[in-house]
């Protein structure tokens, strides 16, 4: 975001959260209309399917270093053994490294691949042009036939920042929050790809992007159509869910794209992250979600969680929050920077999400200030604790925590080393490996993706 | 490299001991204290690297004195900093601090005004509200002076920006009028009528009638400029007020250079810069100052390409003088920007400042850039009391200030967050709703 990007941005002083609010731009709307009457059972039901593959890697030993595993826990001068793309064993110096190349990380910190469960790149890549502008469907309150991924610029030079200064592994790419229901979301493995198959998490399950509050009624109400209250975005979600039932209760036999998602989350194949801001509106959700027979699995944006912690842990949502934005818009307006901290205590679950193509490069540094919040009112909470809200209980409420998130034998070998404590604001990302290859090494210039959009212009390749 | 996973106790020790006898203070009128803050980690904001078991003396609202060898007046109130950091107040430049509550609420947010008539006449100094909770959070954040601006929307021009302090107290402006803001680049050119040719020649119109009017030769009827404007712009072309330029692709940077070989007396500075590293040599042989993002690094237009988080190292290795901008909403993010910095020389290839520098860029140089240079922002003799006691090393995640002081009074750190805080702390409402928890 450019220094006078807010300033002069028209219209809304909100710029800075573009990819949550509408652009203006649209693209074609995808026909639910386009009646395809084979059933789903003659379907590829994984239309779009990964083609991602895990690149070579050698089997290697990171040893010396100090682990922070993403459970929560940390091992000093320990070992960490990979190869074949999978953590082999994760233990203390004793650990043999035979047959393993050594990598020496005394110094230094290992985590597991830092996660982002709110990310709009490729959706809304850079350089931010309105024919980037592929995020919101914003043509109807209800697109649950969206689906970000045939969205993503796999060539967004934002993919790269993340990885080499945050650490990222894998991210949810989300719809925006125009609509009440936004789309499809998609998780991704970031490693540089030539198409968005080639990123694609495999074996990740869909998410479904909802929105609450101000920004859909702002955007429909606008145009003079419903919602243009909070009580609108609740009837026009709640009929939506009742024709959901209906079709999914049915031989489901005629194919419509909105009604599939649907029935994907009543079945509970797809998981519902839901932006939503204020405590009143994210229990209302609750009870809907209830009325309706469908759970949320993450609140996001959720700056007053704090609030209901006893709800959300409850209910087991978890609230997928900044660090301390407030502010920008009146449902932010009671955010605080002990949220995290207050959910912490609460024995709620807590992930640290970035929605922003600067912030995905600093999660780290979100999580460590929302730790140091709570550790000044009295709320202990041990580092470990803060990397796993940006580790495994990111991959939990993405599904995809039986693969990665946490340094365990057989899970994905997603890992950083860092060049001091990750929560530390003077350690950086040294050496990221995904699935056991190593993706990005500060120490040799070439080790780090250049997107074909950076070819031949200037800063092609610089340490950015 | 960081405080140990225990360190709650501790902590809140330090909180307690430092805040013994705040109660006291805020429940008095203002009034500059004369203390002596001991055995501290005292950084100056000079650029100098911070120096451990030191002294900062503050009398009649001034720094009298701060370094290893200072001794303690006698009879004056002892602060023992052992444990925390002792820095001069942040200065936040550029900032949008006392003109809006809630961003996308416009009725509360002054900061922008495209149907108005006037552009450079408008001037922000009547409308800060110094209650603001932007102000308030900001004071807790160590943010003790500030300069201020509206956007340009309307037309190139934002206006003239003021210069203020954060105190808890009814006058906010140290000085009004102190700069304009004009936009070139994508930006200016969108407000100019589509392109940077137009965004030029409205600038070179408006400095061109802005001196017809100062030289009495202003007709009024084929002026493009109101009166007002035109007025306004005089002290820009006279270079008594400073001309802030938003520019960020090297060839903008280079063409704002050029505009001091036809309006000669212009003070500017550049604003954001992305691409300022691609010709700092040039930026530092015209001796014009940049106010810098942070960390921009990503090419977010096409005229941000080389954008790069080492900008700022590399523009202050080339000797060009670089405060840190960018944190609009949140001027309390300005330490983890200039930490970010200095977790750059760690990296290969990377320019970044050292911590010294990185602090200065927070501190001292927003205010020499802003016509301040000696008074705000550096713990110095003579210089402002506006001194901030840190938990820890300010510029490390999480680091908070526990006490603010602005020209020697003590400043009260409350606002609407930590009254929610105190209200959440527990969610028990077994006796009474917790809007009675107040």
């Amino acid at each position: 975001m450019r220094l006078m990007g807010r300033m002069l941005a028209a219209g809304a002083a909100i710029a800075a959260l573009a990819a949550c609010t509408p652009g203006s731009g649209s693209s074609d709307v995808s026909s639910a209309s386009d009646a395809n009457t084979s059933s789903l059972a003659e379907m590829d039901d994984t239309p779009f399917e990964s083609t991602y593959r895990t690149y070579p890697g050698a089997p290697t030993a990171l040893v010396g270093a100090t682990i922070y595993d993403g459970t929560g826990g940390r091992i000093d001068n320990g070992t960490v053994l990979f190869r074949d793309g999978e953590i082999v064993a994760v233990g203390d110096a004793s650990l043999s490294t035979e047959g393993y190349a050594r990598v020496d990380g005394s110094g230094k910190f290992v985590t597991p691949g830092i996660i982002d469960i709110h990310s709009h790149l490729g959706d809304y890549p850079t350089p931010s042009v309105q024919a980037h502008s592929d995020g919101n469907e914003a043509t109807s309150p209800t697109t649950p036939e969206v689906w970000a991924e045939h969205s993503v610029w796999p060539q967004d030079p934002g993919f790269s920042r993340a990885l080499a200064n945050g650490g990222i592994t894998s991210l949810q790419i989300l719809p925006g929050s125009a609509n009440l229901m936004g789309g499809r979301t998609v998780t991704l493995k970031n490693v540089p790809s030539r198409t968005v198959q080639g990123m694609k998490f495999p074996g990740a399950p869909h998410g479904f992007k909802m929105a609450c509050g101000e920004n859909p009624k702002r955007v429909y109400g606008n145009r003079g159509r419903m919602p243009s209250t909070r009580m609108g975005n609740f009837a026009v979600n709640r009929q939506t869910w009742l024709d959901a039932r209906a079709y999914a209760e049915g031989d489901r036999e005629k194919r419509d794209l909105a009604k599939e998602t649907l029935a994907g989350v009543l079945d509970g194949e797809i998981l519902v992250h839901n932006h939503c801001y204020r405590a009143d509106e994210m229990a209302l959700v609750m009870d809907m979600a209830d009325e309706m027979g469908y759970r949320v699995t993450a609140f996001h944006h959720a700056v007053e969680a704090y609030k209901i912690g006893d709800l959300l842990r409850e209910n087991d949502v978890c609230s997928a929050i900044w660090a301390d934005w407030f502010g920008f818009k009146m449902e932010a307006y009671d955010g605080i920077p002990e949220n995290a901290a207050l959910l912490q205590q609460a024995g709620a679950c807590v992930v640290i999400h970035s929605d922003s193509a600067n912030g995905i490069q600093r999660l780290n540094q979100e999580a460590a200030k929302a730790q140091q919040a709570g550790i000044r009112m009295g709320i202990d909470i041990p580092d470990g604790e803060a990397i796993r809200w940006i580790t495994l209980n990111a991959a939990k409420a993405m599904g995809i925590d039986d693969r990665t998130g946490s340094l365990e034998s057989g899970k994905m070998a997603d890992v950083v080393m860092w060049n001091g404590d990750p929560l530390s604001i003077y350690s950086r990302p040294e050496m990221v490996w995904i699935d056991g290859a190593l993706m990005f090494n500060a120490n040799d210039p070439k080790m780090r993706p250049v997107s074909d959009f950076e070819l031949g212009q200037p800063g092609e390749g610089d340490v950015k | 490299m960081k405080r140990s996973i225990t360190g709650v106790q501790r902590q809140m020790k330090r909180f307690i001991r430092m805040f013994v006898g705040f109660s006291v203070v805020v429940a008095l009128p203002a009034a500059a204290q004369d203390i002596a803050i001991t055995n501290a980690t005292v950084a100056t904001g000079d650029g100098s690297a911070p120096m451990e078991n030191a002294t900062v003396v503050v009398r009649g609202g001034k720094v009298v004195a701060a370094g290893r060898d200072v001794a303690v007046p006698s009879g004056m109130q002892v602060l023992d900093g052992s444990g925390t950091w002792v820095t001069p107040g942040l200065f936040a430049t550029v900032s949008d601090l006392g003109l809006w509550d809630v961003g996308a609420v416009s009725e509360s947010n002054d900061l922008r005004a495209g149907d108005a008539r006037f552009n450079a006449a408008m001037d922000v100094a009547p409308a800060l509200n110094p209650s603001s909770q932007h102000v308030a959070i900001s004071r807790a954040g160590g943010v003790t002076r500030a300069s201020v601006t509206a956007m340009p929307s309307g037309a190139i021009f934002a206006g003239q920006g003021a210069v203020v302090d954060l105190g808890a107290d009814p006058n906010m402006i140290v000085k009004p009028r102190a700069f304009q803001i004009a936009a070139l680049g994508e930006g200016g050119a969108r407000l100019a009528g589509g392109s940077r040719i137009a965004a030029h020649v409205e600038l070179r119109n408006a400095l061109r009638e802005a001196s017809d009017f100062a030289a009495g030769r202003w007709s009024g009827e084929d002026n493009l400029l109101t009166r007002a404007d035109a007025e306004a712009l005089g002290p820009v072309v006279a270079g008594g007020q400073p001309l802030y330029v938003a520019v960020e692709r090297a060839a903008d940077i280079r063409t704002v250079l050029r505009l001091k070989s036809e309006f000669r007396n212009l003070d500017l500075v550049l604003l954001g810069a992305s691409e300022g590293w691609l010709v700092a040599n040039e930026i530092a042989a015209a001796g014009v100052p940049v106010l810098a993002d942070g960390l921009d690094d990503l090419p977010s237009g096409f005229d941000e390409l080389a954008a790069t988080q080492s900008n700022i190292g590399r523009m202050a290795a080339a000797g060009v003088k670089v405060g840190i901008a960018g944190s609009m909403e949140q001027t309390r993010w300005l330490p983890q920007y200039a930490g970010n910095l200095v977790s750059l020389t760690r990296v290969p290839r990377a320019t970044g400042l050292s911590w010294g520098q990185a602090l200065a860029a927070i501190t001292s140089v927003p205010a020499e850039i802003s016509g301040f240079g000696g008074r705000y922002g550096v713990l110095a003799p003579g210089a402002a009391g506006d001194v901030v006691i840190w938990n820890s090393d300010p510029l490390e995640n999480g680091s908070v200030p526990l006490r603010v002081f602005i020209d020697g009074v003590e400043q009260p750190l409350s606002n609407h967050q930590t009254r929610l805080r105190e209200r959440y702390r527990d969610l028990d409402e077994s006796d009474l709703p917790k809007a009675y928890d107040w």
